[in-house]
């Protein structure tokens, strides 16, 4: 499966320096990802959103990445100028971030920042990519494309921005998609969807994913391996179908926690968090 | 059976004359003394709206509804949220960010002139495992998951018999989800709550409710009991479609799905 990394990041940490002191978010992370699902997963501080951030550079202030490498095709991601990345960004690497309020223009219709997406990678007329931006927006479920192209994002619910929003990542045709909790607003058929449309990509196009989710049954069923993090480092990474046998004590809390539909136990066991895992 | 909750007709319509919604859309169910009834369906299907019919929350409704035996009009007095609080998803803006926990807790008692508000206040938050020291914070100074602890605490310090759960763990990560749900299990055993839950999450209706009722697109298509999902044996197909997609993804599944 994983033949030649499209990506491999080594020791990769970002750091915030604040008035409170120096906050890690990422430890030190090290993976690769191929033309495969690969997912992240930990729950909220876990650092699992600034991974995908930082492979793109896309850090707010006052946030620092080093890392040893991030080595995208070949290339060092830290040794290019913000013009040379502005190149792979959208274009060969995109990233779909979680909330589709902060990530749309509200002062441009869906249809034409979806256009514009691909516009700005390939050299079309307008109609052109209008016809295309169509394509793109009922290949993501949209049941009526022509109507929602001309509506603003605020005229559009959180379930249909996030699928625009996965239409514009999608429409340059990348080779890596950074997903970020793309699909935790949607509806489970309409996610079950849309996870369907990403998942046709990476097999027929052989695009690869890093999926950042903190739902771990979600990951389980979807990728193809999976990085369990935890204060900012991987404590584990296995084989999707093998998460069941998990070993990190971790894991394999996270995963007793949730209570599945076939459940009958009487009470869920809860997480009691071990300071040695952080150090792991 | 002994109905604590008896709900007949409800309709519920945003907008009027033709560009009226009609949100909820002949809603019928009952809930017994001490039952936890669970209400599930996807975003717009209603399931809210009814629960905010039955809190008092949005007076325009029609039909009939019954609470603790007593008729409900659109308006409820005060003695009415003696009997029936709620609980709201998101803990981070249910609480009012510049009051002390103290406070949050201690207004509901002066509305109803309860006496030993003390008293009430400490019992309150051991019951809902936070105890003395949280007891001077201000809500940005707790996690999600303890500001879900004082939601609850704000509920139960009425000794409410109904608690109207809407998606109260949506917003918390999975082993912070496990410790609220183990808590609404266990004050519900030992105060003989009735729960009336909302929730996307077929898994977490089945692990809490006895019974469930299935709603989309305003009506509801299907009640079951969890026994039922548990095994997957629900017989309304939207039903099926939902508990497929709950499992986990599964390629050709997805190629079965259809617009209910």
């Amino acid at each position: 499966m994983t033949t030649d990394p499209l990506l491999s990041v080594e020791d990769l940490h970002v750091r915030f320096h604040t008035r409170a002191g120096l906050v890690e978010a990422v430890r030190g992370i090290s993976f690769e990802v191929g033309r495969e699902k690969l997912g992240i997963v930990g729950e909220s501080g876990s650092g699992k959103s600034m991974t995908g951030r930082a492979i793109l550079g896309l850090v707010p202030y006052p946030g620092e990445v080093k890392a040893r490498r991030i080595v995208f095709d070949g290339v060092d991601l830290q040794t290019l100028s913000e013009r040379q990345l502005r190149e792979i960004r959208g274009k060969r690497i995109s990233m779909v971030m979680q909330d589709p309020k902060f990530s749309l223009n509200p002062v441009m219709t869906v249809g034409e920042q979806v256009a514009e997406a691909y516009r700005i990678h390939s050299r079309v007329s307008a109609s052109v990519a209008r016809e295309k931006a169509l394509e793109m927006l009922a290949a993501v479920r949209i049941r009526n494309p022509e109507r929602v192209y001309d509506l603003y994002p605020h005229e559009v619910s959180g379930g249909m921005g996030q699928r625009v929003m996965i239409a514009m990542m999608l429409i340059p045709s990348p080779d890596l998609l950074i997903a970020d909790e793309p699909t935790s607003a949607l509806d489970v058929t309409v996610q079950m969807q849309v996870l369907a449309i990403i998942d046709d990509l990476v097999t027929r196009r052989g695009m690869g994913l890093i999926f950042v989710s903190h739902d771990l049954n979600l990951v389980a069923s979807f990728c193809d391996r999976v990085a369990i993090m935890y204060a900012g480092r991987i404590v584990e990474t296995c084989r999707a179908s093998e998460l069941k046998n998990a070993q990190h004590p971790y894991t394999r809390g996270l995963l007793a926690s949730a209570p599945r539909i076939d459940d009958d136990r009487e009470a869920l066991p809860t997480l009691p968090r071990d300071p040695a895992w952080a150090e792991g | 059976m002994d109905a604590m909750i008896r709900v007949k007709g409800l309709n519920v319509s945003f907008g009027e004359g033709g560009e009226a919604l009609r949100a909820v859309d002949g809603v019928s169910f009952q809930v017994a003394a001490g039952e936890s009834f669970g209400l599930v369906g996807e975003s717009g299907s209603g399931k809210s709206t009814v629960l905010r019919a039955l809190s008092g929350l949005n007076p325009n409704w029609t039909g009939e509804v019954e609470i603790g035996g007593e008729a409900q009009g659109g308006r409820r007095d005060k003695s009415f949220y003696k009997t029936c609080q709620m609980v709201f998803q998101d803990p981070y803006g249910s609480l009012h960010p510049r009051r002390t926990v103290d406070s949050i807790l201690r207004e509901p008692l002066a509305i109803h002139r309860l006496p030993d508000a003390d008293r009430r206040v400490t019992e309150v938050l051991d019951a809902v495992g936070l105890g003395p020291r949280f007891r001077y914070r201000y809500p940005h100074q707790l996690s999600g998951g303890q500001r879900q602890r004082v939601a609850i605490a704000r509920a139960l310090i009425l000794q409410p018999k109904i608690l109207l759960l809407d998606e109260p763990t949506s917003a918390l990560d999975v082993s912070v989800q496990a410790e609220i749900l183990n808590l609404l299990k266990r004050l519900r055993a030992e105060r003989g709550l009735t729960y009336v839950l909302v929730t996307h999450n077929l898994a977490v209706v089945a692990w809490m409710c006895e019974r469930i009722a299935v709603m989309n697109r305003g009506r509801i298509v299907e009640e079951l009991t969890a026994e039922r999902l548990r095994r997957a044996e629900p017989e309304h197909p939207y039903t099926r479609q939902l508990l497929a997609a709950s499992i986990g993804y599964d390629r050709q599944a997805v190629e079965t799905f259809q617009d209910y």
